[in-house]
Protein backbone atom coordinates (compact mmCIF):
# COMPACT_ATOMS: atom_id res chain seq x y z
CA UNK A 1 0.00 0.00 0.00
CA UNK A 2 2.55 2.39 1.08
CA UNK A 3 5.04 3.68 -2.05
CA UNK A 4 8.47 5.33 -1.61
CA UNK A 5 8.88 8.60 -2.46
CA UNK A 6 10.78 11.36 -2.56
CA UNK A 7 11.66 12.79 0.62
CA UNK A 8 9.99 15.85 2.37
CA UNK A 9 11.71 19.19 1.28
CA UNK A 10 13.82 19.28 4.80
CA UNK A 11 13.54 22.57 6.71
CA UNK A 12 15.22 25.62 5.14
CA UNK A 13 16.36 28.23 7.05
CA UNK A 14 15.82 31.28 5.18
CA UNK A 15 17.40 33.90 7.29
CA UNK A 16 17.55 37.10 5.02
CA UNK A 17 16.12 37.20 1.50
CA UNK A 18 18.52 38.33 -1.07
CA UNK A 19 18.06 42.20 -1.93
CA UNK A 20 18.67 44.06 -4.10
CA UNK A 21 19.24 47.56 -2.63
CA UNK A 22 16.80 50.28 -4.05
CA UNK A 23 17.33 50.17 -7.94
CA UNK A 24 14.58 49.56 -10.00
CA UNK A 25 16.41 47.11 -12.00
CA UNK A 26 13.36 44.72 -12.12
CA UNK A 27 10.79 47.16 -12.64
CA UNK A 28 13.33 48.43 -15.97
CA UNK A 29 14.03 45.24 -17.25
CA UNK A 30 9.90 44.30 -16.65
CA UNK A 31 8.81 47.36 -19.12
CA UNK A 32 11.61 46.85 -21.46
CA UNK A 33 10.02 42.84 -22.00
CA UNK A 34 6.68 44.57 -23.33
CA UNK A 35 7.93 47.54 -24.65
CA UNK A 36 10.07 45.42 -26.74
CA UNK A 37 7.80 42.77 -27.63
CA UNK A 38 5.51 44.52 -29.45
CA UNK A 39 8.46 46.58 -30.93
CA UNK A 40 9.70 43.13 -32.45
CA UNK A 41 6.49 42.05 -33.51
CA UNK A 42 6.33 45.14 -36.58
CA UNK A 43 10.34 45.08 -36.83
CA UNK A 44 10.24 40.90 -37.57
CA UNK A 45 7.15 40.79 -39.80
CA UNK A 46 8.91 43.55 -41.80
CA UNK A 47 11.88 41.99 -42.03
CA UNK A 48 9.85 38.87 -43.48
CA UNK A 49 8.01 40.35 -45.92
CA UNK A 50 10.83 42.63 -47.42
CA UNK A 51 12.83 39.63 -47.59
CA UNK A 52 10.68 36.82 -48.33
CA UNK A 53 7.42 38.21 -49.57
CA UNK A 54 8.19 41.52 -51.88
CA UNK A 55 10.00 41.61 -55.34
CA UNK A 56 10.95 38.35 -56.02
CA UNK A 57 10.68 36.98 -53.16
CA UNK A 58 12.58 34.64 -51.64
CA UNK A 59 14.66 33.71 -54.55
CA UNK A 60 16.15 36.66 -54.64
CA UNK A 61 18.50 36.33 -51.61
CA UNK A 62 21.72 35.85 -52.20
CA UNK A 63 25.56 38.13 -51.26
CA UNK A 64 23.98 40.97 -53.22
CA UNK A 65 20.51 41.65 -51.67
CA UNK A 66 22.11 41.57 -48.42
CA UNK A 67 24.28 43.85 -49.46
CA UNK A 68 21.97 45.93 -51.35
CA UNK A 69 19.78 46.13 -47.96
CA UNK A 70 22.70 47.07 -46.09
CA UNK A 71 23.74 50.19 -48.10
CA UNK A 72 20.85 51.95 -47.01
CA UNK A 73 21.14 53.34 -43.36
CA UNK A 74 17.44 52.34 -42.87
CA UNK A 75 17.94 49.22 -43.16
CA UNK A 76 21.16 49.20 -40.98
CA UNK A 77 19.23 50.74 -38.47
CA UNK A 78 16.44 48.44 -38.63
CA UNK A 79 18.30 45.27 -38.79
CA UNK A 80 20.31 46.66 -35.75
CA UNK A 81 17.54 47.71 -33.76
CA UNK A 82 15.75 44.10 -34.45
CA UNK A 83 19.46 42.07 -33.64
CA UNK A 84 20.24 44.57 -29.88
CA UNK A 85 16.56 44.24 -28.92
CA UNK A 86 15.64 40.56 -29.81
CA UNK A 87 19.45 40.13 -28.20
CA UNK A 88 18.16 41.97 -24.90
CA UNK A 89 14.62 40.27 -25.05
CA UNK A 90 15.80 36.68 -25.44
CA UNK A 91 18.65 36.94 -23.18
CA UNK A 92 16.62 38.86 -19.93
CA UNK A 93 13.85 35.79 -20.84
CA UNK A 94 16.60 32.99 -20.29
CA UNK A 95 17.74 34.75 -17.18
CA UNK A 96 14.67 35.12 -15.76
CA UNK A 97 13.83 31.27 -16.55
CA UNK A 98 16.92 30.42 -14.95
CA UNK A 99 16.49 32.40 -12.01
CA UNK A 100 12.92 30.49 -11.78
CA UNK A 101 14.48 26.82 -12.41
CA UNK A 102 17.75 26.79 -11.46
CA UNK A 103 17.63 26.07 -7.47
CA UNK A 104 21.53 25.91 -6.41
CA UNK A 105 23.23 29.58 -6.88
CA UNK A 106 26.13 27.44 -8.65
CA UNK A 107 23.88 26.14 -11.71
CA UNK A 108 22.36 29.72 -11.48
CA UNK A 109 26.01 31.36 -12.07
CA UNK A 110 27.49 29.09 -14.29
CA UNK A 111 24.38 29.25 -16.32
CA UNK A 112 24.10 32.87 -16.62
CA UNK A 113 27.66 33.35 -17.48
CA UNK A 114 27.27 31.23 -20.28
CA UNK A 115 24.40 32.92 -21.66
CA UNK A 116 26.14 36.51 -20.85
CA UNK A 117 29.01 35.11 -23.06
CA UNK A 118 26.55 33.78 -25.70
CA UNK A 119 24.72 37.31 -26.01
CA UNK A 120 27.81 39.22 -26.03
CA UNK A 121 29.59 36.53 -29.02
CA UNK A 122 26.18 37.36 -31.15
CA UNK A 123 25.62 40.81 -30.34
CA UNK A 124 29.42 42.08 -31.27
CA UNK A 125 29.49 40.04 -34.40
CA UNK A 126 26.01 40.84 -35.60
CA UNK A 127 26.94 44.56 -35.19
CA UNK A 128 30.08 43.65 -36.68
CA UNK A 129 28.41 42.30 -39.96
CA UNK A 130 25.68 44.92 -40.25
CA UNK A 131 28.11 48.09 -40.57
CA UNK A 132 31.10 45.92 -42.23
CA UNK A 133 29.61 43.80 -44.69
CA UNK A 134 31.14 43.49 -48.22
CA UNK A 135 30.24 41.00 -50.49
CA UNK A 136 33.70 41.29 -52.74
CA UNK A 137 36.41 42.60 -51.03
CA UNK A 138 39.02 43.93 -53.31
CA UNK A 139 42.28 41.38 -52.30
CA UNK A 140 40.31 38.16 -52.17
CA UNK A 141 40.73 35.60 -54.85
CA UNK A 142 38.74 35.58 -57.15
CA UNK A 143 36.94 31.81 -57.52
CA UNK A 144 35.61 32.42 -54.06
CA UNK A 145 33.40 35.59 -54.76
CA UNK A 146 30.00 35.68 -55.88
CA UNK A 147 29.74 35.89 -59.80
CA UNK A 148 27.96 39.62 -59.60
CA UNK A 149 31.67 40.87 -57.98
CA UNK A 150 33.83 40.30 -61.44
CA UNK A 151 30.69 42.14 -63.55
CA UNK B 1 -41.87 23.00 19.39
CA UNK B 2 -44.67 21.21 21.52
CA UNK B 3 -44.99 18.19 19.43
CA UNK B 4 -41.34 17.74 19.26
CA UNK B 5 -40.99 17.81 23.44
CA UNK B 6 -44.32 15.76 23.66
CA UNK B 7 -42.47 12.31 22.10
CA UNK B 8 -39.82 13.00 24.84
CA UNK B 9 -41.73 13.43 27.70
CA UNK B 10 -44.18 10.92 26.69
CA UNK B 11 -41.12 7.85 26.48
CA UNK B 12 -39.49 9.18 29.69
CA UNK B 13 -42.73 8.22 31.22
CA UNK B 14 -43.53 4.92 29.68
CA UNK B 15 -40.30 3.21 30.75
CA UNK B 16 -39.56 2.86 34.10
CA UNK B 17 -35.86 3.16 34.14
CA UNK B 18 -33.80 5.46 32.37
CA UNK B 19 -31.17 3.23 31.86
CA UNK B 20 -32.69 0.10 29.59
CA UNK B 21 -34.89 2.79 27.62
CA UNK B 22 -31.08 4.39 26.42
CA UNK B 23 -30.11 0.96 25.48
CA UNK B 24 -32.20 0.11 22.31
CA UNK B 25 -31.82 3.66 21.57
CA UNK B 26 -28.55 3.93 21.12
CA UNK B 27 -28.25 0.83 19.43
CA UNK B 28 -30.68 1.66 16.93
CA UNK B 29 -28.98 4.60 16.09
CA UNK B 30 -25.44 2.47 15.81
CA UNK B 31 -27.75 0.11 13.46
CA UNK B 32 -29.00 3.07 11.37
CA UNK B 33 -25.37 4.52 11.39
CA UNK B 34 -24.04 1.50 9.95
CA UNK B 35 -26.62 -0.02 7.50
CA UNK B 36 -27.71 3.65 6.38
CA UNK B 37 -30.60 2.95 4.12
CA UNK B 38 -30.47 4.74 0.59
CA UNK B 39 -29.22 7.84 2.48
CA UNK B 40 -26.52 8.60 -0.23
CA UNK B 41 -23.65 7.72 1.81
CA UNK B 42 -20.44 6.23 -0.08
CA UNK B 43 -17.03 4.77 0.48
CA UNK B 44 -14.09 7.46 -0.40
CA UNK B 45 -10.64 6.12 0.11
CA UNK B 46 -7.55 9.00 0.62
CA UNK B 47 -4.68 8.18 -0.70
CA UNK B 48 -2.65 10.49 2.18
CA UNK B 49 0.77 11.44 2.47
CA UNK B 50 2.81 10.68 5.74
CA UNK B 51 5.46 11.70 7.09
CA UNK B 52 6.36 10.66 11.12
CA UNK B 53 9.92 12.10 11.07
CA UNK B 54 10.13 10.22 14.61
CA UNK B 55 9.68 7.24 12.77
CA UNK B 56 11.26 6.95 9.37
CA UNK B 57 13.22 9.92 7.66
CA UNK B 58 11.00 9.34 4.39
CA UNK B 59 7.27 10.10 3.28
CA UNK B 60 5.07 7.62 2.01
CA UNK B 61 1.55 6.98 0.40
CA UNK B 62 -1.22 5.47 3.16
CA UNK B 63 -4.53 4.75 1.86
CA UNK B 64 -7.53 4.67 4.29
CA UNK B 65 -11.30 3.79 3.34
CA UNK B 66 -13.99 5.73 4.98
CA UNK B 67 -17.64 6.09 5.09
CA UNK B 68 -19.00 9.37 4.25
CA UNK B 69 -22.34 11.40 3.39
CA UNK B 70 -22.84 13.35 0.40
CA UNK B 71 -22.74 16.45 2.79
CA UNK B 72 -19.39 15.22 4.35
CA UNK B 73 -15.95 17.34 3.42
CA UNK B 74 -12.75 15.91 3.25
CA UNK B 75 -11.83 17.38 6.91
CA UNK B 76 -14.78 14.95 7.87
CA UNK B 77 -13.12 11.78 6.42
CA UNK B 78 -9.71 13.26 7.83
CA UNK B 79 -11.27 13.39 11.32
CA UNK B 80 -12.34 9.60 10.71
CA UNK B 81 -9.35 8.36 9.81
CA UNK B 82 -7.63 10.35 13.06
CA UNK B 83 -10.62 9.71 15.06
CA UNK B 84 -11.44 5.92 14.58
CA UNK B 85 -8.70 4.41 12.39
CA UNK B 86 -5.33 6.08 12.83
CA UNK B 87 -4.58 8.46 15.88
CA UNK B 88 -1.32 9.50 14.50
CA UNK B 89 -2.42 11.25 11.58
CA UNK B 90 -1.59 15.33 11.59
CA UNK B 91 -2.81 17.70 10.72
CA UNK B 92 -4.04 21.72 10.98
CA UNK B 93 -7.99 22.88 12.08
CA UNK B 94 -9.20 25.18 13.83
CA UNK B 95 -12.86 26.44 13.11
CA UNK B 96 -12.90 24.12 10.55
CA UNK B 97 -15.62 26.12 8.44
CA UNK B 98 -13.33 27.98 6.33
CA UNK B 99 -12.27 31.04 7.80
CA UNK B 100 -8.91 29.97 10.27
CA UNK B 101 -7.36 29.31 7.61
CA UNK B 102 -5.55 26.15 8.89
CA UNK B 103 -6.36 23.28 6.67
CA UNK B 104 -4.92 24.54 3.57
CA UNK B 105 -3.77 21.21 2.01
CA UNK B 106 -2.71 20.18 -1.69
CA UNK B 107 -5.67 17.98 -2.50
CA UNK B 108 -6.00 15.91 -5.83
CA UNK B 109 -2.64 18.33 -6.38
CA UNK B 110 -4.86 21.50 -5.97
CA UNK B 111 -4.27 23.49 -3.11
CA UNK B 112 -7.74 23.71 -1.06
CA UNK B 113 -9.35 24.08 2.11
CA UNK B 114 -9.88 20.48 3.69
CA UNK B 115 -12.99 21.84 5.33
CA UNK B 116 -14.55 23.58 2.15
CA UNK B 117 -13.72 20.43 -0.22
CA UNK B 118 -17.11 18.25 -0.40
CA UNK B 119 -16.16 14.63 -1.06
CA UNK B 120 -19.07 14.36 -3.87
CA UNK B 121 -17.10 16.85 -5.73
CA UNK B 122 -13.41 15.37 -5.44
CA UNK B 123 -14.72 12.53 -7.19
CA UNK B 124 -15.16 9.59 -4.38
CA UNK B 125 -14.53 6.51 -7.17
CA UNK B 126 -11.00 7.32 -7.29
CA UNK B 127 -9.15 7.83 -4.55
CA UNK B 128 -8.22 11.25 -3.14
CA UNK B 129 -4.75 12.43 -3.12
CA UNK B 130 -4.07 14.44 0.12
CA UNK B 131 -0.52 16.23 0.64
CA UNK B 132 0.75 18.87 2.39
CA UNK B 133 1.20 22.34 0.83
CA UNK B 134 4.36 22.76 -1.55
CA UNK B 135 7.50 24.67 -0.93
CA UNK B 136 7.44 24.63 2.99
CA UNK B 137 9.15 22.40 5.19
CA UNK B 138 7.19 19.63 6.14
CA UNK B 139 6.71 19.00 9.85
CA UNK B 140 4.50 16.10 10.31
CA UNK B 141 1.99 14.53 7.69
CA UNK B 142 0.17 17.22 6.46
CA UNK B 143 1.09 19.98 8.95
CA UNK B 144 4.07 22.14 7.48
CA UNK B 145 6.37 25.09 9.19
CA UNK B 146 4.23 28.15 7.95
CA UNK B 147 7.30 30.78 9.68
CA UNK B 148 8.83 31.01 6.07
CA UNK B 149 5.52 32.32 4.74
CA UNK B 150 4.82 34.82 8.05
CA UNK B 151 8.28 36.23 7.66
CA UNK B 152 7.19 37.52 3.95
CA UNK B 153 3.88 38.39 5.32
CA UNK B 154 5.63 40.64 8.10
CA UNK B 155 8.19 42.10 6.06
CA UNK B 156 5.18 44.30 3.48
CA UNK B 157 4.13 45.50 7.33
CA UNK B 158 0.70 44.92 7.33
CA UNK B 159 -0.34 47.32 9.81
CA UNK B 160 -1.91 50.49 9.36
CA UNK B 161 0.93 53.38 8.96
CA UNK B 162 0.30 56.98 9.80
CA UNK B 163 1.36 60.09 10.66
CA UNK B 164 0.27 62.97 12.59
CA UNK B 165 -2.05 62.99 15.71
CA UNK B 166 -4.06 60.59 16.44
CA UNK B 167 -7.94 61.25 15.52
CA UNK B 168 -9.94 61.51 18.58
CA UNK B 169 -12.74 60.15 16.09
CA UNK B 170 -12.72 57.25 13.66
CA UNK B 171 -10.53 57.38 10.88
CA UNK B 172 -13.29 58.18 8.30
CA UNK B 173 -13.21 56.50 4.85
CA UNK B 174 -15.63 57.25 1.87
CA UNK B 175 -17.45 53.44 0.71
CA UNK B 176 -15.50 54.41 -2.65
CA UNK B 177 -12.26 54.56 -1.19
CA UNK B 178 -13.20 51.01 1.07
CA UNK B 179 -14.29 48.96 -1.94
CA UNK B 180 -10.78 49.72 -3.61
CA UNK B 181 -8.88 47.12 -1.30
CA UNK B 182 -11.96 45.48 -0.28
CA UNK B 183 -10.87 42.13 -2.49
CA UNK B 184 -7.59 42.25 -0.58
CA UNK B 185 -9.29 42.54 3.25
CA UNK B 186 -10.52 38.76 2.45
CA UNK B 187 -7.12 37.18 3.30
CA UNK B 188 -7.46 34.46 5.85
CA UNK B 189 -3.11 33.91 5.31
CA UNK B 190 -4.12 30.08 5.08
CA UNK B 191 -1.08 30.17 2.02
CA UNK B 192 -2.98 27.96 -0.39
CA UNK B 193 -2.09 30.52 -3.09
CA UNK B 194 2.08 31.28 -1.87
CA UNK B 195 2.17 27.50 -1.68
CA UNK B 196 0.82 27.01 -4.86
CA UNK B 197 3.25 29.54 -6.68
CA UNK B 198 6.01 27.30 -8.92
CA UNK B 199 8.73 30.53 -8.26
CA UNK B 200 7.95 30.06 -4.48
CA UNK B 201 8.29 26.04 -4.81
CA UNK B 202 11.76 26.88 -6.45
CA UNK B 203 13.74 28.18 -3.76
CA UNK B 204 11.84 30.21 -1.27
CA UNK B 205 12.99 33.63 -2.02
CA UNK B 206 9.89 35.20 -3.68
CA UNK B 207 7.85 36.74 -1.27
CA UNK B 208 4.81 35.21 -2.52
CA UNK B 209 1.12 36.26 -3.61
CA UNK B 210 -0.44 36.27 -0.03
CA UNK B 211 2.48 38.82 1.18
CA UNK B 212 1.85 41.10 -1.86
CA UNK B 213 -2.16 40.72 -1.21
CA UNK B 214 -2.13 41.80 1.92
CA UNK B 215 0.65 44.45 1.15
CA UNK B 216 -2.38 45.38 -1.28
CA UNK B 217 -4.56 45.75 1.25
CA UNK B 218 -2.86 48.72 2.70
CA UNK B 219 -1.11 50.53 -0.46
CA UNK B 220 -5.19 51.31 -1.72
CA UNK B 221 -6.26 52.01 1.91
CA UNK B 222 -6.80 55.50 1.48
CA UNK B 223 -6.12 55.84 5.13
CA UNK B 224 -2.41 54.62 4.76
CA UNK B 225 0.51 56.44 4.84
CA UNK B 226 3.05 53.91 3.81
CA UNK B 227 1.92 53.00 0.77
CA UNK B 228 5.84 54.21 -0.79
CA UNK B 229 7.67 52.00 1.74
CA UNK B 230 5.72 49.09 0.79
CA UNK B 231 6.27 49.49 -2.85
CA UNK B 232 10.08 49.85 -2.03
CA UNK B 233 10.05 46.52 -0.43
CA UNK B 234 8.35 44.86 -3.08
CA UNK B 235 9.92 46.71 -5.42
CA UNK B 236 12.64 43.95 -4.59
CA UNK B 237 13.90 41.11 -7.29
CA UNK B 238 12.22 38.71 -5.27
CA UNK B 239 9.40 40.96 -5.36
CA UNK B 240 6.27 41.66 -7.78
CA UNK B 241 8.41 41.11 -10.23
CA UNK B 242 9.02 37.31 -10.37
CA UNK B 243 5.13 36.71 -10.62
CA UNK B 244 4.83 34.96 -13.98
CA UNK B 245 0.95 36.00 -14.29
CA UNK B 246 0.35 32.13 -14.21
CA UNK B 247 -2.80 32.27 -12.18
CA UNK B 248 -2.42 29.34 -9.93
CA UNK B 249 -2.67 31.83 -6.55
CA UNK B 250 -6.14 32.96 -8.05
CA UNK B 251 -7.12 29.22 -8.49
CA UNK B 252 -6.33 28.14 -5.07
CA UNK B 253 -7.41 30.99 -2.88
CA UNK B 254 -10.31 29.76 -0.66
CA UNK B 255 -11.96 33.21 -0.45
CA UNK B 256 -12.09 33.70 -3.98
CA UNK B 257 -9.85 36.66 -3.59
CA UNK B 258 -7.97 37.73 -7.50
CA UNK B 259 -5.00 37.58 -6.26
CA UNK B 260 -2.70 37.71 -9.83
CA UNK B 261 -4.60 40.92 -10.42
CA UNK B 262 -4.02 42.65 -6.96
CA UNK B 263 -0.36 41.54 -7.97
CA UNK B 264 -1.07 43.26 -11.27
CA UNK B 265 -2.21 46.14 -9.50
CA UNK B 266 0.66 46.41 -7.32
CA UNK B 267 2.86 46.32 -10.57
CA UNK B 268 1.00 49.09 -12.40
CA UNK B 269 1.26 51.12 -8.98
CA UNK B 270 5.04 50.79 -9.01
CA UNK B 271 5.26 52.04 -13.13
CA UNK B 272 3.28 54.73 -12.55
CA UNK B 273 5.46 55.83 -9.38
CA UNK B 274 8.90 55.43 -11.01
CA UNK B 275 8.02 57.32 -14.51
Amino acid sequence: MAVSIEAPRAPRTRTTRRTTGRTNYELYGWVFMRASGVLLVVLIFGHLFMNLIDGEGISAIDFGFVAGKWASPLWQVWDLLMLWLAMIHGTNGVRTIINDYAERDGTRIVLKVALYLAFTVVVVLGTLVIFTFDPCPPDAPANLLPSFCTA
Amino acid sequence: MSTEIAPETGSAEQAPGGAPVREPQAAAVASGRGERPDDGSFDVTLRIRRYLPEKDATAYWEEFTVRANRTDRLLDALHTVKWEIDGSLTFRRSCAHGICGSDAMRINGRNRLACKALLKDLDPAKPITVEPIKGLPVVKDLVVDMEPFFASYREVMPFLITGGNTPSAERRQSPEDRARYDDTTKCILCAACTSSCPVFWNDGQYFGPAAIVNAHRFIFDSRDEGGAQRLEILNDKEGVWRCRTIFNCTEACPRGIEVTKAIQEVKRAMITRAF
